[in-house]
C-alpha cells in the first residue's frame, strides 16, 4: 500500500541531502572538538560552519546560537534558565494557554516552586492580543514566553508587536519557534525575541538535535552541568553529526523556503476547501490566513477523532488528532479547549500538516478517502441517532443524510 | 507494534451488530461526547433471552471495538448471563486492551446492562398494570 504522510508537524523524513553531509561525522570526523588535536579540531569547524548556517536562516550572529538535544530542550534552558537566572529581579512569567507542552510543563513546573504564570488566553482563532500582554506585565514579571506558531492549528502569532511591548517594559521575550524555522521568514530582530527555539526534525534535519538562540546580553542559568561547551550554556560533547545536520537542513531551508511555502499553501488551501466541499458539518480549526503554510486542522462533527486517525490510517493516511482518549488523560487538546471549542469538538478534530514530500495527487488521494471514511463513523454516531421517546431532537438536521 | 490488538482492529474496522432496533424493549446509553466516549445500545428480548442487540458508538478504536465485541458476546444470551458479562471478560475476549484505554470496556459493559435494566423497568410497570 501506499503511504500518505500527512503528520510533517510531528517530525520529518531527514532530508537525504542531510543524512549525506552527516555520515563523514560518524567515522572519518568523528573527533571530540573540545579536545586540541587535529581530529578534534576539524570536527569543531564542522560545528561551527553549521552555527553560521543556523544563524544566518534566523538572521542572528553566530555566537547567539547555542545547540542542545532540540526543541523541549532549548525551551527548558530558555524558561528555566531564565527564571533561575532572574530570580531576584522578579518572580512572574507571561505566558499563553497554547504552548507547547515543552513550555507548558516547564512552566507548572517553575509555578510549583514558587514562580507566578499568567496564561493569557487566545481568541477563537488562537491568536493573542498583544495588548492582553502589556497589561499582563508587573514590575516583577522576568519573562515573556509565546510560541511563534501553534503546533496543532497552525496560527501565526503577532510576535513583532509583541517584541516591541517586552523590549519597551525591559523583559525577556522568549518564543517557540518550533513550528516556523525554515518554514516561514525568522528573523529575530524584526521578532525583537531574546530567545528563540528551534527543532531539527521539523525541518528536514535529525532528531534529537536543537538549538536556542540568546541574544547577546541575555544570560540564563544553565541547566547542564559538566564541561564548558556552548559558552558553559549547555555542557555535554557535542552531538556533531546531529548538529552538521541542522546546519545542512537550515541551509536547504533557507535556498527553499520562500518558494516552498507558497507551494505548501496552494496544497493546503485546496485541502482545506475540498474537505469543507465535500463534507458537511466539518469547521476550520485555527486562523484562515494567519496560519503555517502547511496546517489544515479541522473538526468532524459527530465523529471521533482517534478513530477517525486510525481509519485513514488503515488507508494508508497518516494524520493525528487533538483528542485524547484514556483514562490518564480524559481532557481532549488544550489549545482547541483554548479557543473555545465545544469539547465534542476538540473530541472530533483531525490535523493534516503537508511537507517537502507531499505531492498534488497526495491531497487528492486524502480528498478522495475522507468523505467515505467520515460517513462509515457517522453511520455507527449515536450523536446521529433518532432521538429517543421523550428526548427532543438532536436539532443538527443530518436524520435524513447519515450517510 | 501497534497499539491495538487484531482482535480489536478487526471489530473497529469490522463492527458487528451496528445499528438501531425499532421499537426496542430496552434502551442503555453510557458517556457522553464531552469525556469522549458514548455508546447507545438496543435490546430486543424474547423468552428471557436477548433476540438481537445493535449498538451505535462515538469513540476512540477501543470504544467501537468494545461496543461490537459486547454486542456479539451478549446476543443469545439470557438476561442473567448477559448481566455477568464484565469490563475484563470483553477486554480479554479482545486479546487485550491498551492499559489507559480500558475505560472503554467499562462503558461497553454498563451500556448493556443499562438496555437490561431499562428491559426489567418496563417489564414491572407493565406486570404493575396488568395486576
Amino acid at each position: 500500500m501506499e503511504r500518505v504522510y500527512l503528520d510533517y508537524a510531528a517530525t520529518t523524513p531527514t532530508d537525504p541531502e542531510v543524512v549525506q553531509a552527516m555520515v563523514p561525522y560518524f567515522t572519518e570526523v568523528f573527533g571530540n572538538p573540545s579536545s586540541i588535536h587535529h581530529c578534534g579540531q576539524e570536527a569543531k569547524e564542522a560545528i561551527e560552519e553549521a552555527r553560521a548556517k543556523v544563524a544566518r536562516l534566523i538572521g542572528a550572529q553566530d555566537e547567539e546560537i547555542i545547540f542542545t538535544s532540540g526543541g523541549t530542550e532549548a525551551d527548558n534552558l530558555a524558561l528555566t534558565g531564565v527564571a533561575v537566572a532572574r530570580e531576584s529581579k522578579g518572580n512572574h512569567i507571561i505566558t499563553t494557554s497554547i504552548e507547547h507542552h515543552a513550555v507548558m510543563e516547564t512552566c507548572h513546573f517553575l509555578e510549583k516552586r514558587g514562580f507566578q504564570i499568567t496564561y493569557l488566553p487566545v481568541d477563537e482563532y488562537g491568536l493573542i492580543g498583544p495588548e492582553d500582554v502589556r497589561k499582563a506585565i508587573n514590575n516583577r514579571t522576568i519573562l515573556i514566553s509565546i510560541m511563534h506558531a501553534n503546533n496543532e492549528v497552525g496560527t501565526v502569532e503577532p510576535i513583532s508587536p509583541i517584541g516591541e511591548i517586552a523590549r519597551e517594559a525591559g523583559v525577556y521575550f522568549h518564543s517557540d519557534a518550533v513550528q516556523t524555522v525554515g518554514h516561514i521568514p525568522v528573523d529575530v530582530n524584526k521578532l525583537g525575541v531574546d530567545l528563540l527555539s528551534v527543532s531539527a526534525h521539523k525541518l528536514y534535519g535529525p532528531k534529537g538535535v536543537g538549538a536556542l538562540y540568546i541574544r547577546k546580553g541575555t544570560k540564563p542559568a544553565s541547566l547542564m552541568h559538566g564541561g564548558e561547551q556552548e559558552r558553559q550554556l549547555r555542557a555535554g560533547t557535542h552531538n556533531v553529526p546531529g548538529i552538521v545536520g541542522l546546519g545542512k537542513a537550515a541551509e536547504i531551508a533557507q535556498q527553499e523556503i520562500n518558494e516552498e511555502a507558497a507551494r505548501l499553501t496552494g496544497l493546503r488551501d485546496r485541502l482545506i476547501n475540498g474537505i469543507l466541499e465535500r463534507i458537511d458539518h466539518v469547521r476550520l480549526n485555527g486562523h484562515p490566513s494567519s496560519r503555517l503554510p502547511n496546517n489544515v486542522n479541522i473538526s468532524v462533527d459527530f465523529v471521533e477523532g482517534e478513530s477517525l486517525c486510525l481509519t485513514l490510517d488503515l488507508e494508508g493516511i497518516c494524520t493525528s488528532t487533538g483528542s485524547a482518549c484514556s483514562s490518564s488523560n480524559l481532557e481532549p487538546s488544550h489549545v482547541l479547549m483554548a479557543l473555545g471549542l465545544p469539547p465534542e469538538q476538540a473530541r472530533s478534530s483531525l490535523r493534516c500538516t503537508l511537507g517537502k514530500w507531499t505531492a498534488e495527487s497526495d491531497i487528492e488521494h486524502v480528498l478522495g478517502v475522507l468523505p467515505r471514511v467520515v460517513a462509515r463513523l457517522r453511520a455507527m454516531s449515536p450523536l446521529l441517532r433518532k432521538p429517543l421517546a421523550g428526548e427532543e431532537s438532536n436539532g443538527h438536521g443530518l436524520e435524513k443524510n447519515k450517510s | 507494534m501497534p497499539i491495538y490488538s487484531e482482535k480489536v482492529m478487526d471489530h473497529f474496522m469490522n463492527p458487528r451488530n451496528v445499528g438501531e432496533i425499532e421499537n426496542p424493549d430496552g434502551i442503555g446509553e453510557e458517556g457522553n461526547p464531552v469525556c469522549g466516549d458514548m455508546m447507545t445500545f438496543y435490546i430486543k428480548v424474547k423468552d428471557n433471552r436477548l433476540e438481537d442487540v445493535k449498538f451505535k458508538t462515538f469513540g476512540c478504536g477501543a470504544a467501537i471495538a468494545v461496543s461490537s465485541m459486547v454486542s456479539e458476546m451478549a446476543k443469545g444470551k439470557t438476561l442473567e448471563e448477559a448481566k455477568k458479562i464484565t469490563p475484563r471478560l470483553v477486554a480479554d475476549e479482545l486479546e487485550g486492551l491498551p492499559k489507559n484505554k480500558f475505560h472503554c470496556s467499562n462503558l461497553g459493559a454498563q451500556a448493556l446492562n443499562k438496555a437490561i435494566d431499562d428491559y426489567l423497568k418496563k417489564q414491572q410497570k407493565e406486570g404493575g398494570k396488568q395486576s
